[in-house]
This record gives structure tokens, C-alpha cells and sequence, in this order.
């Protein structure tokens, strides 16, 4: 099981303590899938319970970095990983290291609302009691917990009186909120977020990116986006990865969202973000 | 703002929004130009056309904003875009304000009624109005260009416009002791020449308008007026 350096600290404490500590850090990170590298020689420093957006063309590897983050792409047979990934300072692909713990602290949320074929209730509930969810001795039951972790995704007071409906019933925005509040029940640090509202309609998309803005004040948020407007509405901080000429994906810029936006420094950046492609 | 195959409509009414700002500063120069002139030779007909006129400056102004607020709510323009609009925004909110200065110079000349020629002071006056004019006609220029560095030079004329002021102000100051002029009108034409020392003031502004847009860097570039005063 990973050992984590802040253990016993609550996210709060961390902060005071250690100013300088990053959520997530990568050095030289490069990602093959057989022999191709689909990213190289990334170096990211994703700060602390902040809002940070990757963005960049159709194929530059934004996915797969965000995936690289809880080691998601070792579920692809043929993904290989080089370089270091840090998660609260400790290397992540380390062998002593358990993968089903480092997603359990650096959950992800999908492009397509994926909620479980069961109740509301249970989507929230079922992972809560995988992952070691005990109840009393002061600690919330589990109902208690269900009602928070829907409280969080703001989706409690649409849900309060249909817990035992299933999730697949609701809408596709709700759905998503339900699979953020799925993630929350088991009590990750990082959540990851890959395209969470392409599928939704702007109304839904508005009340994810509220989400988000809401949530980064207890999690650290990474998000992957093809929406400019979104990454520069939700984001404290902003990633821009395009494509080099060997086709594998670099950083180009990573910088606070309003210098990003309004004067990035390098001209891919700019040409990108204004949608002059020449 | 440069060509592109992805953003030519954008491009096209951005292209089309700089010529606007370029027809209202050519719109205020006209104004100064005329109100100045009017001034020296009383020409009271001139000066309530400069008068009237203003408030198709403020109409032409009102027309770009709206354009601007247009291209801002539905272009989602960003990174210089987003610069280049702000800059319109505020350069054509100094435009509008020189064009109330020349309205201000043919009000004065309304209120002056059979005052002798004051050859003088009426050169002054033109020659202020030329060299602030001038600063203008660069300062537009190298908005249009987005030359940064043409840009930071020009607010050191303004230097120049000041000591036009002075004199004007020196002159008119003395004549009131000396007992040679009423109170009343050399207080009027110290207002005209005020007018114009603001004009220049104004291009200043312009030009850290088209620094900002080549650098993102908001900068004040003719801080004397404000150091002057400390020392």
C-alpha cells in the first residue's frame, strides 16, 4: 500500500505546513504505446487544491497524461511508462506501490457519465464499503455519508427522494454528478477529470464547472478539456500540450489561467488559443 | 491579430473595427483642427458646426463599443484578441474625450464675443494643436501597425506640449497683472490651451494601449506629470 508522507495531516494542515509540497509531480515523464511515444519529457507541477486544465489538439496526449496520473494506462496492454510521477511526493510507480490504492486517492470522472446499473443510494454507497467504509465510533453511517458525498456534487436536493431509483434513470448531467459524488465516497485527494461535460447540454456543463469550483476547495482538480471557454472559466492553472514533429505529445506552456489566456508567452500557445491554425 | 484559415470572419469584422477607430480619430482631428482655427479667426459659425458635431463622435464611439461588446460575447477572443479589443475600448473612450475638447475650445469661442485678434496667442494655440495632433496621428499609427516600440516614443513630445502650455500660461498670467487683458478672457483661453496640453495627455494614453497589446504589459509611459509634482 502506498505510504503517504502527509498521513495523519488533514489537506488544510499540509498547506500551512509545507507551501512548496505539489499534489502531483512529473520529471521526464514519457508515455509509449508499443513503439510509439505518445508524450515526452514531461515536466508538470499540479499544485495543491487547485482547479488545473489540460489543453490541447485532437491527439497530443493530454488523456494519457491525466491517465498516467492514478495509472490508468497500465490497463492498456501495450502503454509503457518512463520517467517519475509524484503524488504527495512519493513516486507512484514505485514497486512497493499498490495501483488499486493510488486510484482510490486520485479518483477519475469519465467523458461519459458511466454510473453503476443500481440505485442512486448504492452508486455512492457501493464503493464507500469496497474500500473499507466503517460506521459509529463518531464517524457518519452510511446513509449520513451517502446524503454528504450527493450534498458535495450538488445533486442531494434533485435525488433526496428517489435514493432507491437507479442512477441510469437520471439525466446525463445529473448521472455525472452522480459518478462525481461516487468518487468523493471514497475519499480520494486528486480528482481527475477527463472531458467531464462534453456530453452534456450548457446548462449541465455550467453546474459541473460550479462543481469543480466548489470542489477544489477540499480536492485537487485536474481536468482535461477540448473547450477553451471551460478551462479558462474553471481553471486556476493551465496546461497547454500540442503535438511535436515526431507526432508525440509535449507541454508547451503551463502558467496561472489568466496570464495563459490573456498573454501567453510562447506563439504555439497563442495561435492555439485564439484558433489561428495559419 | 494576424491572417488565418480557422478565424477569417473574426479576422474580417476585427479588420473592420480598427478601420472605425481609425475614421473616429480622423473625426476628433477634424474637430481640433476646425475649433482651433475658429478660435483665431472668431468664427462663431465654425465653432457651433465643432460643437454640433460632437455628438456624432460620441455616436461613432457608441457604435464601436457596441461592435467590441459584440465580438467579445460571441468571438470569445483570447490571448492578444482579448488585448486588442480592451485597447479599442479605451482608446476609443480617449478619442471621444478629445473630441469633447475641441468642443470645449468652440464653447470658449462662443462665450468670446468682440474680442480683438490676439495674433500670439493664437499662433501658440495652432502650434500646440499641431504638435498634439501630430502625437496623435503616430499614436494611431502605431496602434494600427502594432508598433510597440514607435509607441513608447511618442509620449516624449508631451513634454514639449507642457512647456507650449506654460508659455501660453506665463503670458496670459502676466498680461492679467500687467492690467492688458480682462481676467475673464484670459481665463477662457488658458482653458482652450489646457484642452489641448490634455489632448497630448490623452495620446499617451493611446500608446500604452498599443504596448499593452504587443506585450501584455500595462504600463504607464509618460509618468513626469506625476513625478514633477513629488520632487
Amino acid at each position: 500500500m502506498i505510504q503517504i508522507a502527509t498521513q495523519g495531516l488533514s489537506r488544510h494542515d499540509l498547506a500551512r505546513q509545507d507551501l512548496t509540497s505539489f499534489a502531483v509531480e512529473t520529471r521526464d515523464l514519457n508515455i509509449y504505446y508499443g513503439s510509439f511515444r505518445a508524450v515526452k519529457n514531461i515536466n508538470l507541477n499540479i499544485e495543491l487544491q487547485k482547479v488545473t486544465a489540460i489543453i490541447g489538439p485532437s491527439g497530443c496526449g493530454k488523456s494519457t497524461v491525466l491517465r498516467a496520473f492514478n495509472r490508468m494506462n497500465e490497463l492498456v496492454p501495450t502503454a509503457r511508462t518512463e520517467g517519475t510521477v509524484r503524488f504527495m511526493s512519493q513516486d507512484i510507480y514505485a514497486p512497493d506501490v499498490d495501483p488499486v490504492e493510488v486510484r482510490r486517492r486520485i479518483g477519475m470522472v469519465f467523458q461519459k457519465p458511466n454510473p453503476f446499473s443500481k440505485s442512486i443510494y448504492e452508486n455512492v454507497a457501493w464503493g464507500a464499503g469496497l474500500n473499507g467504509f466503517k460506521e459509529g465510533l463518531g464517524r457518519p453511517t452510511m446513509d449520513e455519508w451517502v446524503e454528504k458525498c450527493l450534498h458535495k456534487a450538488a445533486l442531494w436536493d434533485e435525488v433526496k427522494d428517489k435514493l432507491n431509483q437507479s442512477g441510469l434513470s437520471l439525466s446525463g448531467g445529473q448521472q455525472q454528478r452522480l459518478c462525481i459524488a461516487r468518487a468523493i465516497a471514497i475519499r480520494p485527494e486528486i480528482i481527475l477529470m477527463d472531458e467531464p461535460a462534453s456530453a452534456l447540454d450548457p446548462i449541465a456543463t455550467l453546474k459541473i464547472e460550479e462543481l469543480m469550483r466548489g470542489l477544489a476547495k477540499e480536492y485537487t482538480i485536474i481536468v482535461v478539456t477540448h473547450n477553451m471557454q471551460q478551462a479558462a472559466r474553471v481553471s486556476d492553472y493551465t496546461a497547454f500540450f500540442t503535438m511535436d514533429n515526431d507526432r508525440a505529445g509535449i507541454l508547451v506552456e503551463y502558467g496561472p489561467t489568466n496570464q495563459i489566456f490573456t498573454n501567453p508567452k510562447d506563439p504555439r500557445t497563442e495561435s492555439y488559443i485564439t484558433g489561428r491554425f495559419g | 491579430m494576424s491572417p488565418s484559415s480557422t478565424r477569417e470572419t473574426f479576422d474580417r469584422n476585427m479588420k473592420s473595427l480598427l478601420e472605425h477607430v481609425l475614421v473616429l480619430g480622423s473625426m476628433v482631428e477634424q474637430a481640433v483642427e476646425k475649433s482651433v482655427a475658429a478660435l483665431k479667426r472668431h468664427d462663431h459659425a465654425a465653432a457651433r458646426r465643432v460643437y454640433a458635431g460632437d455628438q456624432k463622435i460620441n455616436e461613432k464611439r457608441y457604435a464601436i463599443e457596441n461592435e467590441c461588446v459584440a465580438l467579445i460575447a460571441t468571438q470569445q477572443p483570447m490571448a492578444r484578441d482579448v488585448r486588442f479589443l480592451a485597447a479599442i475600448l479605451e482608446i476609443i473612450t480617449e478619442l471621444e474625450r478629445i473630441g469633447d475638447y475641441a468642443k470645449g475650445i468652440a464653447k470658449i469661442n462662443l462665450l468670446l464675443v468682440d474680442e480683438p485678434d490676439d495674433p500670439s496667442i493664437s499662433r501658440q494655440l495652432e502650434q500646440m494643436a499641431e504638435l498634439s495632433l501630430s502625437m496623435l496621428r503616430r499614436g494611431l499609427d502605431a496602434f494600427v501597425a502594432g508598433d510597440a516600440a514607435a509607441a513608447r516614443v511618442i509620449p516624449a513630445d508631451d513634454d514639449a506640449v507642457d512647456n507650449m502650455y506654460n508659455r501660453i500660461y506665463q503670458e496670459l498670467t502676466q498680461r492679467m497683472i500687467d492690467g492688458t487683458t480682462t481676467v475673464d478672457y484670459a481665463n477662457h483661453l488658458m482653458w482652450a490651451a489646457h484642452n489641448l496640453e490634455r489632448l497630448a495627455d490623452r495620446v499617451s494614453n493611446i500608446c500604452e494601449r498599443t504596448v499593452y497589446v504587443s506585450t501584455g504589459n500595462l504600463k504607464e509611459l509618460d509618468p513626469s506629470d506625476d513625478l514633477t509634482l513629488l520632487e
